[in-house]
């Protein structure tokens, strides 16, 4: 039988005019509710950490014994001078909430960049190398994951003496397993590709091999863990400074404030329940924004 | 699977023996036990006793040895705060801290698993959004912070529970769902990524084929296979809460291992804080290595070659 | 006398670029005790017929028939409740891939006998008992020792076997065979078919083969029912189709293989130029147009091409008639 009719499939107009990848990947991020809900949540708290100095109307350790414990704005005894109240020392609520943004995220951050450039380095090289490097680097993984976080967290602090800086550092050179772990296996996914093979035989160095090939394809996996461990590290840190071993006072971490509120809870329980909120309002956000950059990424992971 | 077993029994032994060592270096180099022990307003001569009496003055690796000779016999050393053997403080609250865990790990179970199947069920329904909200909420709120909600509605508002000390099963009950909610997010979502690519597969459809009902279907078939890696996740959780212990312990007054760990660390005490980072992580470890069994035992295909 | 009477059924999937209609107004009918093949290539809707029939659709597609009668009875407003009734015990599936039709975490035993325990009131020991006498009958040897194996510790073949056996369990009037062979060793292909044609005759149950191997369907089948596009393009019997094919789709499917000792070594193989329509949207006209040499006009039309009579029991989709086409294939100078 000949051919008799013409091939209708000739690409149309609108196909050829088709939005690059690049603009999908931006309306897709921005058509995603957590994306846009969750950062748009980060990103005023962001500003409000960058602004603090001149959007908080208070100076946070500026004590006052004779306005202690005045509550919010929405209780009948509230006043518009002290929107949030004041704490047991008099100090405006609002302000030392907004510098406690700057205290999160400083270490979530910083926690962030120091364990993804452990975790990754070591995840990479194992992914990359396999064999004995590889069984190696999975030892010291294993080795960290049985080792609990908050436990070594607390001894070390505990015996150095705790400041923000140390709690950046023993945070940051313990969640690095989880860069680790993802690293390593997006890395094994793509070495074995065809671009790879290619520069290897036109001799490329093996650092310029995974920093131009491996690094660009393994980077949306990079950033969903990197928002995962800063919620991570600003829990850590909460938690470490509401024990008292965290970032000391009269430092306003929103963690520390539960800690010194938890006496009044009882009895005004906003004193807990406004740091709380906070830190709560932090951490969906970065998750939210987390699974979204996960979904528009690789939307077979979708839930 | 024999073969299987062995080895990673042959490698938890390794991870075990390297996390005591790492712990030791790292608590000897973090501080100075002798002045730590010597407290404040000692002088340089009573640290220097300290320190020749206890064996500080020795190599790290002289004494890590010395430790873990002793170790090996059960024999963790003495609290020099508490001055008892650390072995029998330890095993006595360690009973506490793992009904803790093993009531939390339960809520965690009983509450995800449920909800993660019917999300699965109607995927994109009202029951399925409401289990992924309140599995990013569960996530966003740190168990301290929870703990401290609790406390003020179940404990004191509505006075439904005790809120310290652990007298009868009631003084577990909120430290098990402050503890336990934590992990329900990722048993929900494990459970109901699981169900969906179950529920999607050739055998299922066989099994429909087949006229066997809805719950046969559902249990029978589709769940035996989903909650494969849900039982797996299930040992691991349980190591993180062993661990994470501490603060709720700390919070409820619960007089467990976390709760010592807490004290311990408060006051130096080496001794006790090298015993119980050594027993969480072993814990840990076997109950990682308990997982890894069960999810090869559960896998016909692994079990039977 | 008709176990399975079909018409006009249709199956609608909505999409995100508008309703997809993979199968469309198919009329069929199926004899006690006879072999229906429904033959045609990938993606022309047999498997969503069969689905279709036995209520097994994904939950996105519906379903609509103005008659769908099994037995005398209607399945069409049938309740779930008493559609799982039906199936596995009077009408059965077989499936297209035995290594995932399979549920890895059960015994072959436990997954045969579970079939019959759902439709009759027996003991377990004459569950099992059934299962051992129908493993003997697919041709399995020590059927009983391998009641206790897994599927993954059985080659491809065999674990089709099992299927089958699973599919006879409670003795059905209808056993719908959905590719069963595709994807298995071509050399056990053969042997599958034969022991489906079989146990077909020995148990004196209908059959439906849905399969895209022509070859296979001049053996086995009583009747041929082409499918093209979502509609069924010629019906009749096998040897009816075989022997003067009438819809062109028929006649291009069989110039594609090649007859030993009829076709000439080095010749070109015959194909059929073109590719199939989309099925998404408005449909008008003759789906075949596009690739058919002897369209015209009036092929285009805005309404379905219908199907027409030979005689009673054949039929074909097409706007020209044998005499006509005949002169014009003699035209355009083709055997």
């Amino acid at each position: 039988m000949a051919v008799t009719h013409t091939d209708s499939r000739l690409p149309s107009a609108e196909e050829i005019l088709e939005p690059s990848p690049a603009a999908k990947l931006r309306r897709r991020m921005l058509g995603h509710v957590g994306i846009t809900l969750g950062g748009g949540v980060f990103l005023v708290i962001v500003a409000m950490a960058l602004l603090a100095p001149w959007i908080a109307p208070h100076d946070p350790y500026l004590q006052d014994l004779a306005h202690r414990l005045i509550p919010p704005i929405w209780h009948e005894k509230g006043t518009w001078e002290h929107v949030l109240g004041t704490d047991q020392f008099g100090r405006d609520y609002l302000s030392r909430i907004i510098y406690g943004a700057r205290i999160s995220l400083l270490i979530g951050i910083a926690a962030m960049l120091i364990s993804g450039i452990i975790g990754t380095a070591m995840g990479v090289v194992a992914g990359y190398f396999g064999g004995r490097i590889d069984m190696a680097i999975t030892f010291v993984i294993t080795t960290r994951l049985a080792m609990p976080v908050i436990l070594i967290a607390l001894a070390v602090v505990a015996l150095i003496g705790s400041s923000l800086q140390i709690v950046i550092l023993v945070l940051g050179f313990l969640i690095w397993d989880r860069f680790a772990v993802v690293m390593r296996s997006a890395t094994q996914q793509v070495r074995n590709l065809d671009y790879v093979a290619a520069a290897q035989a036109a001799g490329c160095s093996t650092l310029r091999i995974i920093l131009t090939e491996i690094m660009p394809n393994v980077v949306n996996s990079l950033i969903v863990v990197a928002t995962v461990e800063v919620a991570h590290a600003v829990i850590l840190e909460a938690a470490l400074s509401f024990l008292g071993l965290g970032v000391q006072p009269p430092l306003p971490s929103w963690g520390l404030m539960i800690s010194e509120g938890k006496g009044l809870m009882f009895f005004l329980p906003w004193v807990i329940a406004i740091p709380g909120t906070a830190l709560f309002l932090l951490i969906l956000s970065v998750n939210m924004l987390g699974d979204g950059m996960r979904d528009v990424t690789a939307p077979e992971n979708r839930n | 699977m024999l073969a299987y077993a062995i080895k990673r029994f042959g490698v938890s032994i390794l991870v075990a023996i390297t996390v005591s060592i790492v712990t030791f270096t790292l608590l000897r180099l973090s501080g100075d036990p002798a002045v730590a022990m010597a407290g404040e307003g000692a002088t340089a001569a009573d640290v220097e006793y300290i320190r020749k009496h206890y064996g500080f003055d020795r190599s790290l690796l002289v004494q890590y040895s010395d430790w873990a000779a002793k170790a090996l016999r059960g024999d963790f050393g003495e609290s020099y705060y508490m001055k008892v053997k650390v072995s029998e403080v330890l095993f006595e609250r360690l009973p506490v801290t793992m009904t803790l865990g093993a009531l939390a790990l339960t809520f965690a179970v009983l509450l995800s698993i449920p909800l993660g199947v019917l999300a699965a069920i109607r995927p994109n329904s009202l029951i399925d959004r409401f289990a992924l909200t309140l599995a990013v909420v569960g996530q966003a709120l740190p168990s301290f912070f929870f703990a401290l909600i609790l406390i003020l509605f179940l404990g004191v508002k509505w006075r439904l529970l005790p809120i310290s000390g652990s007298e009868s099963w009631l003084n577990f009950i909120m430290p098990a769902i402050a503890l336990g909610y934590y992990a329900t997010p990722a048993f929900m979502r494990l459970t109901r990524a699981g169900m969906l690519d179950v529920l999607a597969s050739d055998y299922i459809r066989t099994a429909r084929a087949k006229g066997l009902r809805p719950l046969t279907v559902l249990f029978k078939h589709a769940l035996r296979n989903a909650i494969i890696p849900v039982v797996s996740l299930a040992a691991v959780q349980l190591g993180f809460m062993l661990g994470g212990s501490i603060v709720i312990e700390t919070i409820f007054s619960l007089n467990g291992v976390g709760r010592l760990a807490w004290q311990s660390i408060q006051r130096s005490d080496f001794e006790m804080m090298q015993a119980i980072v050594l027993v969480v992580a072993c814990l840990y470890i076997v109950l990682t290595y308990i997982a890894d069994l069960l999810n090869a035992y559960l896998d016909p295909r692994i079990r039977v070659g | 006398m008709s176990i399975l009477t079909v018409e006009n059924l249709s199956v609608d999937i909505p999409l995100a670029g508008g309703v997809l209609h993979p199968v469309r107004d198919i009329s069929f009918s199926v004899e006690a005790g006879k072999t229906l093949a429904i033959v045609g290539e990938s993606g022309c809707g047999k498997s969503l017929t069969s689905l279709a029939i036995m209520e097994l659709l994904p939950t996105a597609a519906t379903r609509s028939a103005t008659r769908l009668d099994f037995a005398g009875q209607s399945l069409l407003s049938l309740s779930e409740r008493r559609m799982s009734d039906i199936r596995g015990d009077r009408m059965s599936m077989i499936f297209q891939d035995p290594m995932t039709s399979l549920n890895p975490a059960y015994p072959i035993g436990d997954q045969l006998e579970e079939s019959l325990l759902r439709h009759r009131k027996v003991t377990r020991r004459e569950a099992r008992d059934r299962a051992v006498y129908l493993l003997e009958k697919v041709g399995i040897t020590a059927a009983e020792s391998r009641l206790g194996q897994y599927p993954h510790q059985l080659s491809g073949g065999l674990r089709q076997r099992v299927m089958i056996a699973m599919g006879l369990m409670c003795g059905p009037e209808l056993i719908i065979a959905d590719e069963p062979t595709t994807a298995l060793d071509v050399t056990i292909q053969a042997q599958i078919l034969l022991l489906l044609a079989d146990l077909q005759k020995e148990f004196g149950m209908a059959l439906i083969l849905i399969t895209h191997d022509l070859g296979v369907v001049a053996r086995v089948a009583d009747r041929v029912a082409v499918m093209y596009a979502g509609q069924i393009v010629e019906t009749g019997t096998a040897e009816q189709v075989f022997r003067e094919p009438t819809h062109p789709y028929t006649r291009g499917l069989l110039e594609c293989i090649p007859i030993p000792g009829k076709t000439a070594p080095g010749s070109p193989l015959g194909s059929i130029p073109g590719i199939v329509p989309s099925l998404i949207g408005e449909l008008h006209g003759c789906s075949f147009r596009d690739r058919c040499e002897l369209a015209h006009e009036a092929c285009a039309v805005p309404e379905i091409i219908p199907m027409r009579e030979l005689d009673a029991r054949r039929g074909y989709r097409c706007v020209l008639d044998p005499r006509s086409m005949a002169g014009e294939i003699a035209e355009a100078g083709l055997q």
